[in-house]
């Protein structure tokens, strides 16, 4: 193997790097046929070579655009590091987008090749191939049931490293490759990414190695990972985080990347490998944790006391513990038997016996939720990050935790807010520009390198920056109150029965609320109250339910009444859709964010109705199947009136008092 | 029996090409007491292909299927299955010689896993004795560690590795459907007979189904006899379609031609009498 030359600026060159460093130590495992199957850095290293040379076979060329589509398995992180080794950019596609999505992307970004993961995503790009004339070469991962495909374009990922392989026999064609390998600079365009954008098309976020490489670099510096860490892979490849936590910072810190089974058996795979590092949004957490209660509800009498009283006294202790503070003998006994009896097992069930670290970020998570996970003795952290700064903005140190923040700005990040409260950030990993979109690159980011976030916060007494809401959606009520519609939302999703909220009030007499009960719990909720329903849509509009959420919207206003800038945005009128709110009909991004224009313009007739004083309103609705048919549902939705509580907060009163 | 075939395509390499005649049944009646359920009926399958067997309620396909895999004796006519000639057998001996079915009605070990399930299917290829199976290390472990391998691959091919250990009473119809699919390949069939395996399911686990079968048919060479009531879904999937009405074969060909057939509209929407 020849030696690579100059400064580690790429990621291709970490690969050098690390097969020599690491050579022996695990880079990636993966589950296949019911065992972990694992690659050292040097088994990896040549898997990727053979792949590069072979795609080198099929012409690929610097500068070439590559679309990788699918779901965390090793091959496709190897084609990222295969097409960067040549030259090429990778651009990771989210795998579960319907065709349509997916020839917007494609087509702006000229892809000459895709590398995709099995029939599902051949047939789709098989399906709008005549919409995309630069595509030329497709390259499938898993061959079921492609083999009767005829199409000379199509070729077998194996077959692909086969040909690499019977290349790099022949003398100068590993050096030929190092070579090319050694032409790659930091200033780069090292990966594109299209943000899933709340409005409008997507953009492809062009970032460089030296974005990724110093970002990766300065997070595994941040929290000491190293090459003894191990992370699972499973969240989209398109997203920015899974860039930077499974591809940057694995090449950068040399810790090894787990790829599940299959999308389905993440939570099993986790708990048999328990990362060392874990990253997820909020919603898994309270995904987990709901799941942990719903099967606690089921537990025989003894386990649900034990767990109960022992979850109480982590409660008191176990974050003080855990945050170094002073605690008695007897707390410190009582939490140590918990950990064995309780806390113990059920950090083996989630898969977090080992996690050094796990971080949350995305959304703001449920205080509830991010104490209990950190009163087992989890260092759980949030962090605040964007795909426009490689991911890091702030992260908050070990110690300096909170619900409410997000910690302090990361290395190298400056931040600053702008007089609208907009935060304005710049770092090393701000990216260089969207492709193809001068006009939003100028738009979002300054001559001086400043990038706007779009989101409204400030920075505390402690130097921790508070996110409040999307800048833009931050509102006026007509009595002129503030409207901070996701931070309404999120207190009502901190509720394990709402999935999903959508706040309206903007320009409007009082704050409305369009709920999606989560079916899960609601539906074991009913089993226990022996509620019959045959649908979600007759769960959702069952009386029982309203009352359930009618209480949940209560407490929503009583929290709100007690802060004085959101005392007016309380909510008046509720209602609960028929349906739960999918990115498959474009509803949600497909990082499960609320799209509100297009809501709004969706349920217009709902909207009105909250509005107009009616009890109920008949409705119909268009729903897109998986496979991109459509249908429509159809319910007579129930609207109830909420009760608005007195500003509780001291001067509040006062002011009142005063006028 | 011999030592289990290295790949699942052992269909296709015993020296048969595809195209040739791998089953026929040839005036084959079955009768109840004074019920006759299938009167003279004729018709063959050919190795490699899709072959569908359709026809109203209480035409006879269950039973026709019954008699291909040795569960009901037909009084009746004779089943050659690769060429030889065969007049009673035991459900036991056609899986032997390699016939596999699925059941109308699910018909798995419920309180068992996936796993297990399946596992279940490859009892037929264990060769070792009950004694060494009792003292387990050694040959018999040999053997369990071959066979899971192959059972793997089969769970992989489903997409089943979630429902790996999950007992299959606890799972939906459709992943129900899925695993007893899953159980007749661990078999390593010839031919498969899958008896309205779409029965109960909704458009999109249809169309999972649909596409497993074809799958099926084309990676690993098995040749298919499925029973099916959705025409769409046969006009889809089958090479050839049989019909039966009343016990007797009324028509047999392309499922374009059976579709255009006046008999076969007639048995479907009835006629005046």
């Amino acid at each position: 193997m020849a030696t690579e030359t100059g400064a580690l600026d790429t990621f291709p060159k970490f690969l050098l790097h690390n097969a020599k460093k690491f050579g022996e130590r695990p880079a990636m495992r993966h589950k296949d046929f019911g065992i972990w199957q694992t690659w050292t850095w040097s088994e990896m290293h040549e898997e990727i070579r053979n792949f590069s040379v072979g795609l080198k076979a099929l012409g690929l060329k610097r500068g070439d655009k590559v679309a990788v589509v699918g779901s965390n398995r090793p091959r496709l992180y190897w084609s990222f590091c295969a097409v960067q080794a040549i030259g090429g950019v990778p651009i990771p596609v989210y795998a579960d987008a319907v065709a349509e999505e997916m020839v917007y992307v494609l087509q702006h970004a000229e892809v000459r090749f895709a590398i995709v993961q099995d029939q599902e995503q051949v047939d789709k790009l098989l399906s709008i191939k005549d919409d995309l004339p630069a595509l030329e070469t497709i390259v499938y991962d898993w061959e079921r049931g492609l083999g009767d495909y005829e199409e000379d374009f199509l070729h077998n990922f194996g077959e692909v490293q086969a040909e690499g392989k019977k290349q790099l026999a022949q003398s100068g064609a590993e050096a030929d490759w190092i070579a090319g390998i050694n032409e790659g600079k930091g200033s780069d365009l090292s990966v594109m990414l299209y943000t899933s954008g709340t409005t409008g098309k997507p953009k492809g976020v062009m970032l460089s190695y030296d974005n990724l490489v110093v970002s990766s670099q300065n997070a595994n510096k941040f929290d000491n990972f190293d090459e003894t860490d191990e992370i699972i892979a499973y969240l989209p490849l398109a997203w920015v985080g899974d860039h930077i936590f499974s591809y940057g910072q694995s090449m950068t810190a040399g810790y090894c990347v787990c790829c599940p089974e299959s999308p389905d058996t993440v939570t099993e795979n986790r708990r048999e490998i328990a990362p060392t590092y874990f990253f997820a949004p909020p919603r898994v957490f309270e995904g987990l944790l709901t799941e942990i209660m719903v099967r606690m509800e089921d537990a025989g009498n003894l386990k649900k006391k034990m767990f109960h009283y022992f979850l109480d006294v982590a409660k008191q202790t176990g974050e003080r513990i855990l945050n170094g503070e002073s605690t008695s003998f007897m707390e410190r006994l009582k939490y140590k038997i918990g950990e064995f009896l309780v806390y113990g097992p059920l950090k083996n069930r989630l898969g977090m016996t080992r996690m050094k670290v796990g971080y949350t970020a995305g959304e703001a998570i449920g205080p509830e939720i991010f104490k209990f996970y950190r009163s087992l003795g989890l260092n759980l952290k949030q962090l605040y990050g964007q795909t426009e700064a490689s991911v890091y903005i702030t992260a908050q140190p070990d110690g300096e935790i909170s619900a409410d923040t997000v910690g302090t700005p990361s290395p190298d990040v400056e931040i600053d807010i702008a007089d609208n409260g907009e935060v304005l950030y710049r770092s090393p990993g701000v990216f260089m520009g969207y492709y193809k979109n001068e006009e939003a690159t100028k738009e979002t980011k300054t001559e001086e390198g400043w990038v706007h976030t779009g989101d409204a916060g400030f920075l505390d007494s402690n130097g921790h920056l508070r996110i409040i809401d999307r800048a833009k959606d931050v509102g006026k009520l007509n009595n002129g109150s503030m409207f901070p519609p996701k931070y309404i939302e999120n207190k009502l999703k901190f509720f394990p029965n709402i999935k999903e909220a959508v706040a309206i009030g903007d320009g409007r007499d009082y704050v409305a609320v369009m709920l999606n009960i989560d079916l899960q719990p609601v539906a074991n909720w009913a089993e226990r109250n022996n509620i019959a329903y045959a649908s979600y849509q007759e769960l959702a509009n069952h009386p029982m339910v309203y009352d359930m959420m009618a209480e949940h919207v209560d407490q929503v206003n009583l929290d709100l009444a007690s802060e004085e800038r959101v005392a007016g945005a309380q909510i008046k009128r509720f209602l609960v859709l028929h349906k739960e709110l999918d990115a498959d009909d474009g509803e949600l991004t497909r990082t499960m964010k609320v799209r509100r224009t297009l809501i709004n313009e969706r349920y217009e007739l709902l909207i009105e109705a909250l509005y107009d004083g009616s009890e109920e309103k008949f409705v119909e609705t268009e729903v897109v199947f998986e496979d991109g048919r459509k249908g429509k549902i159809s319910a007579t939705v129930k609207i109830r009136d909420a009760e608005v509580h007195e500003a509780l907060h001291r001067s509040g009163a006062m002011k009142e008092a005063a006028q | 029996m011999n030592a289990p075939a290295m790949n699942l395509q052992s269909g296709r390499d015993d020296g048969i090409a595809v195209g040739e005649e791998l089953l026929s049944v040839s005036n084959v009646t079955l009768r109840f007491g004074g019920v006759t359920a299938i009167q003279d009926v004729s018709f063959d399958i050919l190795k490699g292909e899709i072959r569908a067997i359709i026809g109203p309620n209480g035409a006879g396909k269950t039973s026709m299927l019954n008699v291909i895999n040795g569960f009901y004796h037909p009084q009746e006519g004779i089943i050659r299955f690769r060429g030889e000639a065969r007049s009673r057998m035991k459900p036991y001996e056609a899986a032997a010689s390699g016939i596999a079915r699925t059941f109308q009605n699910v018909a798995l070990f419920t309180g068992m896993s996936t796993l297990d399930n399946i596992m279940s299917g490859r009892s037929l290829k264990m060769n070792k004795n009950f004694l060494t199976q009792m003292f387990y290390y050694g040959p018999a472990r040999d053997e369990e560690i071959e066979h899971r391998r192959r059972v793997e691959e089969i769970i992989d091919f489903l997409e089943i590795a979630h429902i790996r250990r999950q007992p299959v009473g606890k799972l939906p119809y459709g992943l129900q459907k899925r695993v007893e699919l899953g159980r007749a390949l661990a078999l390593e069939p010839d031919l498969l007979l899958l008896d309205e395996p779409m029965a109960g399911m909704n458009l999109e686990e249809k169309e999972d189904m649909s596409r497993f079968i074809i799958d099926v048919n084309q990676q690993f060479g098995t040749t298919i006899a499925l029973i099916e009531h959705d025409m769409g879904v046969v006009m889809d999937l089958a090479d050839r379609v049989v019909v039966l009405d009343y016990g007797k074969k009324i028509a047999d060909g392309q499922p374009a031609d059976v579709q255009a057939n006046q008999d076969v509209i007639d048995a479907y929407l009835g006629v005046p009498h």
